[in-house]
């Protein structure tokens, strides 16, 4: 098929461009400009990487929703959402830096290989200059560490793993959303109103790092408040029946029960604690009580009447009264006709954050990106006010926590707003040992060149 | 001791599941000599049968209340449903919380049809061919029917409780003379656990007991000759293949409650349950029962915390680590005749 | 010319020219235009065509040859991903001490599971690979994370000790200095294709194991293994003793399996205990039948199938195909939108299942059956003697028997 291009005519007419094309070694080809991917037309990519098969897929098509939205406000379609209350006025709808936002989608399937290939054929076919999206701290991990490598942005969606910007924090890869470290600072004051400073808490941990590091946060605030850790078990992931980890916890003695699951796991595994009575059992006097640090809207809505009166933390939530939220609940809900998930509004605000980089900046070089990203300043997309920190590019902002409704008014009501915990609670150092300690360290920005 | 006694509840539990599905596993490999990797798929359909009728019974109609506001700050639309509306709230109510003991009897004709059909259109075609070819075509399906369960359903689980009156744990303990309080159970569990064993005593007594089941028996063991007799096994066989779908139809009815059906459920049990069917031997129904049960018990006794204290890990392993101790042992499995599917 | 007869040496030459004009293959749509969502002429799916290609062809010796089926040759390509990435921490980003450890410890540990799965045949055989590779999966995800970062995945660190790279040496995997995701892009006519060494090292490597399973199966212990896959019995009637054979066949397509793993790490250091899943042990036997089981090209051709649909099909979201159809009026472009896109972005697994079921139905002895079919009526013979190589015909696997005959 291609055999014909190579006539003689063919040849000797792109000769001189070939040849120049050919004398140039290229990593991920651009080296000719100075950086990955530099957009040279009128058009500007960027990469929406969510999962689209396998346990989070649900949760992969809203964030597809809110980054398509994303780009209609970019691009000045609709109603312009957030960009109406973002503190920075430097987007003005037409595009980034007056060039059309235009994207493609690629499947993760909540696969590390299968998220870098997807994130490769991104940057190597489509000319990426930014990736943003995925559901888990292991792909987040795997694609920030590959746009590192390929210098281009990386803007993480849901990812609630400490690693993500602690041991393995990267100079291109940037997080808006929480972290178990913050899920623990928020949630024990709570605990401590609720149930008091005298409990003994059983932790069931999905066996892998993110599970580890939300237990490990968990642990340290609880036991900062004076409960006592009874036990920590590990659990396969996607073990499906749980009653075997369960069981035990009827009589270790134990009056609280804490699931550092996510998915389907923790929907199952809260399910069939509640099945077992746990809910229902008085130990040492006091109610037994399960609590979820992690909470997403779709997790909520499968575990149904379960969820009622449970504790849990989440990064946003569409019934925040603040001006930011409405503006994206309303352009989100009417184009789709539900409210978004805490997952689609951090995938929504990475995007306006990267645009409005990119027109502080000047530039689509990663390394002006980043310099534009850290430590700024922000408020009005729905988080209140919120700093981008430039020593680990993790964002700082108050953090939800949340309680199951405990009568829902309707099918999206399962969730309900406790406390909002103020960001000065959930700081901690960047060289804290949760984090990597000292040895933790951003490495130089990577343009590509 | 209770301690012990609750991880055996818990492993007959898990067993009865993984029975059930190895069940209908083995009936296919044994009566048909196909290897079925849309197995799983028919457990998750099956699954989803209960999600059907549930969202059926709970089909409404809307009614706008101005007093409510909804997440858009316009008039909440209230609805009401159209079972509560026909049959007035105490039957309606009852109608809908029954709904997964009640998807049993839409369950076993859309199983037995769907058995019907895949054995019809498409195995059928597969008796004469190797058996990765057969493994090709039916992970072909398994992955196409998900699919279009992903797209009617949606990927996140979802619930669907049982009836009100199983919910809650029995103290299981007092009965047999532990401490209040020391072994509970929850209901369901245990109308789970019977209602396996009536589903494979069914199974068992069908076919020992009938002249149709005789006969497919005696095709099992010598399919050229029961033709010769004049007897059309064909006919048996699809019979056999919609008896084996339904059976895993209503394992995942009933296992609904347990876990919330998503999509790729079917997936999940699949090597779980090729593992059982060759732990207890290939072709053997007594054995795959065997397996299974074994496999659920040990698998919970691997999570104790005693247990893994000793060896770590071992809780996510033990299945596949009994699994390859069983067949070194004994090569044809628990209860496996010799020379099937080897040579 | 290298021991091969006339036959297979343009048979060799025909897959080396094919393997290096890849990047134009794969590429034959311009830039820009609607068709070049297509395109699959960028490395990393190359050199993933390559690489799988590698690893379905030493699934090939075991399956195809020697008609034992194994559920479990991810677990090598995991452990040879493992192996090279920890070469790369721990010695030099060069590519061979990784490549050359992968292969090692994948033969090593394909050697001690051959050793016990060899002793079954037939599905028994099939579970226990299937359970030990699980058991290593699991493992490497949970209680194994000091060795292999669990869920993460193994990466390369800039704080890892590198005792044979010194200061300034290049920081990403390369060869003697030249990094392998160096790309020269070169445009012609509205076309670009991409030319980049990783590919080119994992093209030139796929050649050579190509090459070598081709002398495997002209040897005399490649007829050995066929032997072995119409009929162990009667070949141990004989007084020879099969089982030394098929445990070579098993170390050497867990090697290829290793290498694979290994070129995988090459291309992209990171390892993630997601490769030893039962699906991937399950993805490389359906390339393989996909393909052709027991044909030399087949299960490349397979390999090549799944992952360009993988990669391509699952990136047509609905505004492309919204642009695609913008040509129809807009009562007829939403239900053609609509329809297309349960095949493709989100829906691209089921084009897969699709086609798994309409080639074993059609075509029963896979791609390779396929082209000869289509090859014959260009010539005007029956397809059944077309093809030049002897190879080519799909044959039974009358190793895994049908009908079992048994009772309860």
């Amino acid at each position: 098929m291609t055999s014909s291009k190579f006539t003689r005519r063919g040849l000797l007419k792109t000769g001189a461009a070939a040849g120049a094309g050919l004398a140039m070694p290229t990593i991920f080809t651009g080296a000719a400009w100075g950086f990955t991917n530099e957009p040279t037309g009128s058009t500007v990519t960027l990469g929406f990487n969510v999962p689209q098969t396998g346990p989070y897929a649900e949760e992969g098509m809203d964030e597809l929703r809110a980054q398509q939205l994303a780009v209609e406000h970019l691009n000045g379609i609709g109603d312009g959402g957030m960009l109406n209350t973002f503190s920075s006025k430097v987007l003005d709808g037409t595009g980034i830096l007056g060039k059309k936002v235009e994207f493609v989608t690629g499947d993760t399937q909540t696969k590390s290989d299968a998220a870098r290939a997807s994130a490769k054929s991104m940057i190597e076919k489509d000319k990426v200059v930014m990736i943003n999206g995925g559901s888990s701290s292991g792909v987040a991990i795997a694609v920030q560490g590959l746009c590192q490598e390929a210098g281009i942005i990386f803007m993480a969606g849901l990812t609630h793993s400490n690693d993500t910007t602690g041991k393995d924090r990267k100079a291109n890869g940037f997080r808006h959303f929480f972290n178990a470290y913050m899920s623990g600072a928020a949630l024990a004051p709570v605990l401590k109103n609720a149930y008091g400073t005298d409990r003994r808490a059983y932790h069931l941990t999905a066996d892998y790092t993110w599970g580890w590091t939300q237990e490990e946060s968990l642990k340290a605030s609880t036991e900062a408040i004076g409960w006592e850790t009874v036990k920590t078990v590990r659990t396969p992931v996607g073990a499906g029946d749980f009653s075997s980890y369960i069981a035990p916890v009827l009589n270790s003695g134990a009056d609280v029960l804490i699931l550092n699951h996510y998915g389907g796991d923790m929907i199952n595994s809260l399910t069939q604690a509640v099945q077992f009575g746990l809910r229902d059992k008085v130990v040492n006097g006091k109610n037994f009580e399960i609590v979820v640090p992690l909470y997403s809207e779709l997790m909520a809505a499968g575990a149904g009447e379960n969820i009622k009166g449970v504790f849990g933390s989440m990064n946003w939530n569409w019934q925040l009264p603040d001006a930011g939220t409405k503006a994206f609940v309303k352009s989100f809900g009417e184009k789709y006709g539900r409210p978004p998930s805490n997952s689609a509004q951090t995938c929504y605000v990475q995007t306006l954050l990267y645009a409005d980089a990119v027109t502080r900046a000047g530039s689509f070089n990663p390394c002006a990106v980043a310099e534009a990203l850290e430590g700024f300043e922000f408020d009005g997309l729905g988080n209140g006010p919120t700093l981008y920190r430039a020593d680990d590019h993790q964002c700082f902002k108050d953090v939800l926590v949340m309680k199951g409704t405990e009568n829902p008014t309707n099918q999206y009501d399962t969730l309900e707003i406790v406390e909002v915990t103020p960001r000065a609670q959930v700081e901690y150092a960047p060289n804290h040992p949760m984090f990597g300690g000292d040895d933790a360290s951003l490495g130089s920005c990577n343009a590509g060149a | 001791m209770d301690a012990i006694f609750l991880q055996i509840l818990n492993g007959l539990d898990k067993g009865s599941a993984y029975a059930l599905i190895a069940l209908g596993l083995t009936l296919i490999f044994g009566t048909l000599g196909v290897v079925n990797f849309a197995h799983g798929a028919l457990f998750m359909l099956g699954a989803f049968c209960a999600v059907t009728l549930q969202k059926l019974f709970s089909l409404s109609y809307t009614v706008i209340d101005e007093t409510q506001k909804d997440f858009l700050g316009n008039p909440l639309k209230v609805e009401v449903s159209y079972l509560e509306g026909w049959f007035g709230k105490d039957l309606g109510g009852a109608l809908a919380d029954w709904s997964v003991p009640l998807s049993i009897l839409i369950a076993i004709p859309i199983m037995v049809v769907i058995g019907f059909i895949m054995e019809r259109g498409l195995i059928r075609h597969f008796y004469k061919r190797p058996h990765a070819d057969q493994i090709l075509v039916t992970f072909g399906l398994a992955i196409v029917l998900q699919e279009i369960v992903k797209y009617f359903f949606g990927a996140n689980p979802i619930q669907t409780p049982a009836p009100q009156a199983f919910r809650g744990a029995l103290d299981f303990g007092v009965l047999v003379g532990f401490e209040p309080g020391a072994v509970i159970y929850p209901f369901w569990r245990l109308v789970y656990f019977l209602f396996a064993a009536v589903l494979i005593g069914a199974v068992f007594a069908f076919l020992r007991f009938t002249t149709f089941g005789m006969v497919v028996r005696a095709g099992m063991a010598d399919r050229e000759t029961v033709g010769l007799l004049g007897i059309n096994i064909d006919k048996r066989f699809t019979i056999m293949f919609g008896i084996a779908a339904a059976v895993a139809g209503l394992a995942g009815v009933m296992y609904t409650p347990i876990l919330s059906p998503h999509y790729h459920m079917g997936m999940d049990f699949l090597v779980i349950s090729f593992v059982v069917v060759v732990v207890g031997g290939m072709g053997s129904l007594p054995g795959a029962v065997a397996a299974g049960f074994l496999l659920g018990i040990l698998q919970s006794f691997a999570s104790m915390n005693e247990v893994k204290a000793v060896i770590p890990g071992i809780d996510q392993v033990i299945i596949y680590l009994v699994a390859i101790v069983i067949l070194l042992v004994r090569p044809r499995g628990l209860m496996g005749k010799a020379g099937v599917m080897e040579e | 010319m290298l021991g091969l007869n006339k036959r297979d040496t343009r048979f060799l030459i025909i897959v080396i020219l094919l393997t290096l004009f890849t990047p134009f293959l794969l590429q034959p749509f311009p830039e820009g235009s609607a068709m070049a969502q297509f395109n699959g002429g960028y490395p990393d799916l190359m050199a993933k065509i390559a690489i799988f290609g590698i690893f379905a062809m030493g699934f090939n010796i075991l399956f195809g040859l020697t008609g034992y089926l194994s559920f479990g040759h991810a677990a090598f390509l995991g452990v040879g991903s493992y192996a090279a990435v920890w070469m790369f921490k721990l010695l030099t980003l060069n590519v061979f001490p990784a490549l050359i450890l992968a292969v090692l410890v994948a033969g090593l540990f394909s050697a001690i599971i051959g050793y016990i799965s060899l002793r079954r045949s037939g599905i028994y055989f099939s579970i226990l690979t299937l359970a030990m590779a699980e058991m290593s999966y699991r493992l490497a995800y949970s209680v194994l994370t000091p060795i292999t970062n669990g869920e993460t995945g193994l990466q390369v660190r800039d704080t890892d000790p590198r005792i044979l790279d010194g200061a300034g040496a290049a920081q990403y995997p390369n060869l003697f200095g030249l990094e392998l995701s160096t790309s020269w892009d070169w445009r012609v006519l509205g076309h670009v294709f991409t030319f980049n060494v990783g590919f080119y090292f994992c093209a030139v490597i796929a050649i050579v194991m190509f090459y070598v399973s081709l002398r495997i199966a002209r040897s005399p212990f490649g007829l050995v293994l066929k032997a072995i896959k119409s009929n162990q019995t009667r070949v141990n009637y004989t007084g020879m003793n099969s089982r030394p054979y098929t445990l070579a066949a098993f170390v050497i397509s867990g090697m290829y399996a290793g290498l694979a793993g290994g070129l995988l790490a090459v291309m992209d250091p990171l390892a993630g205990a997601e490769r030893m899943v039962w699906t991937a042990s399950g993805e490389v036997v359906i390339m393989t039948i996909l393909g052709g089981a027991g044909t030399l090209l087949g299960p490349v051709l397979g390999a090549g199938a799944i992952k360009y649909l993988e990669n391509i099909f699952s990136k047509i979201n609905e505004q492309v195909l919204h642009d695609w159809f913008s040509f129809l009026p807009d009562w007829l472009a939403d239900p053609v939108v609509w329809l297309a896109s349960r095949f493709t972005g989100e829906g691209w697994a089921l084009t897969l299942g699709l086609m798994f079921m309409a080639v074993v139905i059609f075509l029963p002895g896979g791609l390779v059956e396929g082209g000869q079919k289509i090859a014959g009526w260009f010539r005007r013979k029956p397809p059944a003697d077309g093809g030049d190589d002897p190879e080519h015909h799909p044959k039974p696997a009358p190793h895994v028997p049908h009908m079992a005959n048994t009772g309860d």
